[in-house]
């Protein structure tokens, strides 16, 4: 079998209103990965995964999964696959349980076997005590959860999540993410597309940006953090301060009397920082990043591709 | 998909299926009975006797066969029309898609649907008739039986090719209210054709309707006005045309993929 749980070589996609969507894209993601797909509104990341889940039609290219042509062999390839789309895609009027089970059945899972996954995951997912309700009943978020239910149940290797976190809350967000952490170390590779980059920052070991129907970056996450060659971090002060110290290497800002941003480069370090500040009678109470730091490089990279 | 598998997943859109219709058994499985039991009291109780026989049969007789398609055709059809095109705008459609099943499984599934839905109410619609008409006995079961399922398998898989193409819910009702039911009524349900002078009854043979309504006449009373060989052989053929038709849709991605 091949080393890749998805490859995906010279894909295009025109629409029928001549629109390009895909201008011919290559990726390769490894076993195991927890990778993510990011790009603005538009991008192509949609009919990428689209086209890898067999709704919409490619123009141009090929995909397999796990070694599996989707066009020559589909039935063995779309066995490797789950998808969690982005808009809720179960019937509305079914019960939860029921649609669980029925897709399970698609697979070609017997009802014996569909039930008892469908617990385990109802379970794990905090929705066991809806099952007897039907789905047009459950919260946002509960359809949310449901659609992840629905694309684990035939335990699939490559799970695609498309936006899986809209519309959840905090802390139902944290425990999803701990589900999905635990069945990508237990070996199902994952694709992840989200508008919240902290948490593909968090949890993706690889990245590609799309962006106009063109990868513009494929690489590590930690070999794109790297490339950022400033930062800033907001520092919470003990006292006001009536001016701001003039410091030779540092950037400094004042945000409002009691909180200063300090811009270093990748050279400086915290230290130097901390003891000019010091110097100048200055005390730091807490400190933190000024913002998330791939969303910074994204839009920047975007940017570049734009001015391009 | 290992046939077991694929085995497995029909059954499970077939069941599926089957539960969507009998969820909402007010909807579907009552109606034809209230509809049918009015016909019977005003077409068949009330006026037919004052209509005389009708081919050597009762009126009320005669009128039982065609009223039985009349609901079967209805009910595969729209069955299959709101039930496919119910899922694609759902977006459910997807589940299905998403899935490594053919696509001769998923029209399998949605035709064995359309199929149990036309054969309840068919059995419904006969139940009632014996209220109505307790003496009546099938010419022919075989016959009977027969084109009661390939009917059911026609008419699903034209409901199927309306919801592939239907973009609104107006879409999935202008077929059954202004094409099937005009050409059923037209079809024989409530006469022979033998009754209409000759230029109506040479434009009523270019009628399809008038095969399924008397090839059914012809198993439960003995009695057509078209040559049963001819209206069954039509029938299949029409049955392989439009599977043809629905898997070459399913296929291309017409109306489901973009």
């Amino acid at each position: 079998m091949s080393e890749y749980a998805l490859e995906i070589n010279g894909l295009k996609k025109v629409y029928s209103n001549d629109v390009e969507a895909l201008k011919g894209i290559d990726l390769k993601i490894t076993k195991g990965d927890f990778f993510a797909l990011l790009g603005p509104n538009g991008a192509g990341k949609s009919s990428t995964i689209g086209i890898i889940s067999s709704i919409t039609n490619k123009t141009e290219g090929n995909i397999k999964i796990f070694g599996y042509d989707i066009d020559d062999n589909f039935p063995k390839a779309k066995s490797f696959l789950g998808v969690v789309a982005q808009e809720i895609n179960f019937s509305q009027f079914e019960k939860v349980e029921d649609i669980v089970i029925t897709q399970a059945g698609f697979y070609g899972i017997p009802k014996d076997v569909a039930k008892e996954r469908c617990k385990n995951l109802l379970e794990k997912l905090s929705l066991w005590d809806k099952r007897h309700d039907q789905a047009r009943n459950l919260s946002g978020g509960q359809k949310r959860r449901l659609m992840i239910a629905k694309a684990l149940v035939h335990e699939p290797k490559l799970l695609i999540l498309d936006e899986p976190t809209a519309g959840v809350d905090i802390e139902l967000r944290r425990d999803m993410w701990d589900f999905l952490s635990d069945i990508n170390k237990k070996g199902t590779t994952i694709i992840l597309t989200t508008h919240y980059l902290e948490e593909a920052e968090q949890h993706c070991n690889n990245i590609a940006i799309i962006d106009e129907g063109i990868i513009v970056e494929d690489t590590s996450m930690k070999e794109l953090l790297s490339r950022l060659s400033i930062q800033s971090f907001v520092l919470d002060l003990d006292e006001e301060l009536q001016d701001i110290p003039e410091l030779p290497i540092f950037d400094l800002k004042s945000q409002d009397p009691k909180t200063l941003i300090a811009t270093l480069t990748k050279d400086d370090d915290l230290n130097t920082l901390f003891n000019k500040l010091s110097d100048h009678g200055i005390k730091v109470k807490s400190m933190r990043n000024e913002q998330n730091r791939l969303e910074e490089l994204f839009i920047r990279l975007v940017k570049e591709k734009d001015g391009n | 998909m290992e046939t077991k598998e694929l085995i497995w997943s029909i059954i499970t859109l077939s069941e599926k299926e089957l539960r969507r219709f009998m969820r909402i058994w007010v909807q579907t499985l009552v109606p034809p009975a209230v509809t049918t039991s009015l016909y019977f009291v005003i077409f068949g109780s009330l006026i037919g006797p004052r209509i005389g026989a009708m081919d050597g049969f009762d009126y009320i007789q005669f009128m039982i066969p065609g009223l039985i398609m009349l609901a079967v055709i209805t009910a595969a059809y729209s069955n299959v029309v709101s039930s496919f095109y119910g899922v694609k705008f759902q977006r459910a459609v997807e589940e299905l898609l998403i899935s490594p099943m053919p696509n001769w499984a998923i029209l399998f599934g949605y035709v064995v649907g359309g199929v149990a839905r036309g054969v309840i109410i068919g059995v419904i619609v006969f139940l009632v008739s014996l209220v109505f008409y307790p003496s009546f006995e099938i010419a022919n079961y075989g016959l009977t039986i027969f084109v009661l399922f390939l009917t059911s398998i026609m008419f699903s898989l034209m409901g199927f090719i309306n919801a592939i193409y239907a973009d609104s819910f107006d879409d999935i009702a202008v077929i059954p209210t202004f094409v099937l039911t005009p050409l059923i009524y037209l079809g024989g349900v409530f006469y022979s054709i033998n009754i209409l002078p000759d230029i109506w009854r040479n434009i009523s043979l270019a009628n399809p309707m008038l095969y399924v309504v008397n090839t059914f006449r012809e198993g439960m009373l003995g009695s057509s006005d078209v040559s049963i060989p001819l209206a069954l052989g039509m029938m299949i053929g029409f049955i392989i045309l439009f599977t043809g038709i629905c898997l070459y849709l399913l296929k291309k991605g017409i109306g489901i993929r973009q």
